[in-house]
């Protein structure tokens, strides 16, 4: 069984830094940014040295996706104050998430432009049991509907469990989920995206060199998103690793069904935040009453976090994303007779990416970190990704997708800094990315390849 | 060289790169439209009809520059709203960018929007085999639309100042200028593959609209000169 849950609970909470300002005892307020952000600012209150290693491991939430939303949360202390560096720091926030995202889409559109196995069709997941190669419209759409049914009931049910362990603190339990799960994809998704690039590249590699490679790229990987490390190491890990998730469900959702879930993963993700009972609030809310940081794993964070009287590197940056996939191994499947069925996929435990998370340093005005669950960035990438596969526009449509998607990343963080609360980051991006890729499929494409065949400019 | 501006003056500071990304996001909005509206009129006649089709094409491309210079208005009206809350949110109660600054990044997200869109379809194809203007085409269609974009980059970086300072001074003959020139090159790629006519007047429309820009944003022939001497 395969069980995907790609849902990571990336609920950030940013952390009020006016409150750790004036008192800090007091709890920072976290406001979940896209995720997971508050905890940071929690962790930088208080818990800091403490937080370092143990904190991680059970804050990875897996399963259910996170509506990676994040607000952060302004006490109303310095209010005024505060929005002048919100707005002050706002281009820079804006452009530090900007960075990564782009990173991460680089990566994807470069790696499925370029190796053809992620846009083969070689089965499916078992999350989506329904084939669509089905002679009718209709049999199609129901078959994709039912998918992301399917789909979307899976990662509520993880996102619900998660929420569950959290609030019961069964921290042990979920720190081995998420080590399980970041272990999985670090070595297993490494190696066969290592095995399919080289194959493109027609380079031969003896398994010796490939081992040590892959163990020394995975070792590292381990350390750097669990315990400590350089922070642009960090983030490029959780970069690459999205961008292997993303890889993976390109490859692996059928056509229809990929937009649909896209559109529907972002709906759920507005009602999981917003929602008084949304799962991710409940998190979010039960991190901020033990002020704890929520599931650094699981989100992406962009700054360092300098507490008072003492520099230290943003630990809560260290968000990986967790993944916990039941999925199974992909390479048998290679081996498999083309049906179109389900292959058989042998379960691997992905953790659930989280999304990155922002948080908000509160202590001193230095940097402060926007964090950004890392189910966003994978959303992003998957949308961009199959707008490079599958459109025949090729570069226009994905580079209006690009587009798109950064201005609404752009109007989340916008909204973030108006209500300080934790807001879901996929809807208004994933909204305006599907606009797009469909129009300019259908609309503009016509339009620009008759205007270069006679060569006019508009 | 577009590129090479985005490197040297854009990327250093956030506020730009955002200002840049929403102005090749209005483009495409505008562009969008355009197309909606061309696709509906292609579907609503005769495909068979050659003349008719050549006819829309050109009706299409028109209305797709009148749209986009609509869209700069728009645009420019919220660059605006953007600025005065900027004020009031900064320390020291002036802007941290100005409205010529803005103009110019506009213009660039323009221009590097519209310049991605005409060639990298092109550059993807490129990059295949070398079989150019094989069917009795020019062959000399790759080198001809490189320049072409090149210019209509620069243009609409050059062509965003001037509007902008027409809507700030409120001279109508500005915007009316702009929008003028605008039509003029693209017309002018009607002339295409004569390209003589469409390359050589877009060049000259694009020296004159950078005389004109420079002006506008406070050079003079003695900065001018200044600055080459100084650099000998």
């Amino acid at each position: 069984m395969i069980t995907f849950m790609n849902n990571s609970d990336s609920e950030e909470e940013p952390c009020n830094e006016r409150t750790s300002l004036m008192s800090a005892e007091s709890p920072p307020v976290p406001s979940y940014q896209d995720g997971l952000q508050a905890s940071e600012a929690g962790e930088a209150q208080a818990h800091r040295k403490r937080r370092t290693g143990s904190s991680r491991g059970p804050n990875n939430i897996t399963g259910g996706e996170m509506s990676g939303s994040g607000v952060p949360v302004r006490e109303s202390a310095l209010e005024n104050e505060e929005e002048e560096l919100t707005l002050k720091y706002g281009a820079k926030h804006v452009i530090m998430l900007f960075v990564p995202v782009t990173l991460c889409m680089i990566v994807v559109v470069a790696t499925i432009k370029s190796v053809r196995f992620y846009t083969e069709k070689n089965g499916q997941l078992i999350y989506t049991p329904f084939s669509e190669d089905t002679p009718s419209v209709g049999q199609r759409l129901l078959n994709s509907v039912l998918n992301t049914i399917i789909m979307i009931s899976v990662i509520i049910v993880m996102t619900v469990f998660l929420v569950l362990l959290y609030k019961y603190r069964c921290y042990k339990f979920i720190h081995g989920w998420l080590i399980l799960s970041s272990l999985m994809l670090l070595f297993l998704f490494t190696y066969i995206y290592l095995g399919e690039v080289l194959k493109t590249y027609n380079v031969a590699m003896d398994y010796p060199t490939l081992f040590i490679v892959i163990w020394n790229f995975g070792a590292v990987g381990m350390i750097c998103i669990h315990w400590k490390g350089p922070l642009q190491l960090q983030q490029a890990y959780l970069i690459m690793i999205s961008a292997l998730m993303a890889l993976v469900f390109i490859k692996y959702l059928p056509e229809w069904s990929a937009w649909v879930i896209l559109g529907a993963i972002s709906i759920y993700d507005l009602m999981a935040v917003l929602c008084p009972k949304g799962p991710l609030r409940m998190l979010v809310e039960t991190a901020q009453e033990r002020n704890e940081p929520i599931f650094p794993a699981l989100i992406y964070s962009s700054a360092m976090m300098w507490t008072v009287g003492m520099a230290k590197p943003d630990t809560a940056a260290r968000g990986s994303s967790q993944q916990t996939w039941d999925a199974a191994e992909d390479g048998r499947e290679h081996l498999q007779s083309p049906s179109h069925v389900e292959s058989q996929m042998s379960e691997t435990r992905s953790p659930v990416p989280t999304r990155p998370v922002t948080s908000l340093e509160e202590l001193e005005e230095e940097e402060r970190g926007v964090k950004l669950g890392l189910g966003d960035f994978i959303f992003y990438s998957v949308l961009v990704g199959k707008a490079a596969a599958t459109a025949s526009g090729d570069w226009n449509t994905t580079l209006a997708c690009f587009v798109a998607i950064l201005i609404g990343l752009c109007l989340t963080l916008l909204l973030l800094a108006v209500f300080k609360k934790a807001l879901p980051a996929l809807p208004i991006s994933i909204t305006f990315g599907l606009i797009f890729y469909f129009s300019t499929d259908n609309l503009v494409r016509p339009f620009m390849d008759t205007l270069a065949s006679h060569q006019l400019y508009i | 060289p577009a590129f090479g501006l985005f490197l040297f003056t854009i990327a250093r500071d956030p506020l730009r790169i955002i200002i840049l990304i929403a102005g090749a996001f209005f483009w495409l909005v505008s562009l969008l439209l355009s197309s909606l509206i061309w696709f509906i009129a292609v579907k609503a006649s005769d495909p068979q009809d050659e003349r008719l089709q050549k006819g829309l094409l050109i009706f299409g491309v028109m209305f797709s520059v009148l749209l986009q210079e609509a869209f700069r208005f728009l645009y420019y009206k919220l660059l605006r709203k953007a600025i005065e809350g900027l004020v009031a949110l900064s320390e020291d109660g002036c802007s941290p960018i100005s409205i010529q600054q803005m103009a110019y990044v506009a213009g660039v997200g323009f221009g590097l929007m519209s310049g991605a869109f005409s060639m990298i379809n092109l550059l993807a194809d490129a990059l295949g085999p070398g079989t150019v203007g094989i069917h009795g085409d020019s062959q000399l269609y790759f080198l001809t639309s490189a320049f072409m974009t090149m210019v209509l980059i620069f243009l609409h970086t050059f062509w965003g100042i001037l509007f902008f300072h027409g809507c700030e001074h409120r001279r109508w003959w500005e915007i009316a200028a702009v929008v003028i020139m605008h039509l003029t090159v693209s017309g002018s790629s009607f002339c295409n593959p004569l390209y003589v006519g469409s390359l050589v007047p877009s060049y000259l429309l694009m020296a004159a609209a950078a005389a004109w820009a420079y002006l506008l944003s406070g050079g003079s022939a003695q900065n001018l000169r200044r600055f080459l001497l100084c650099k000998w």
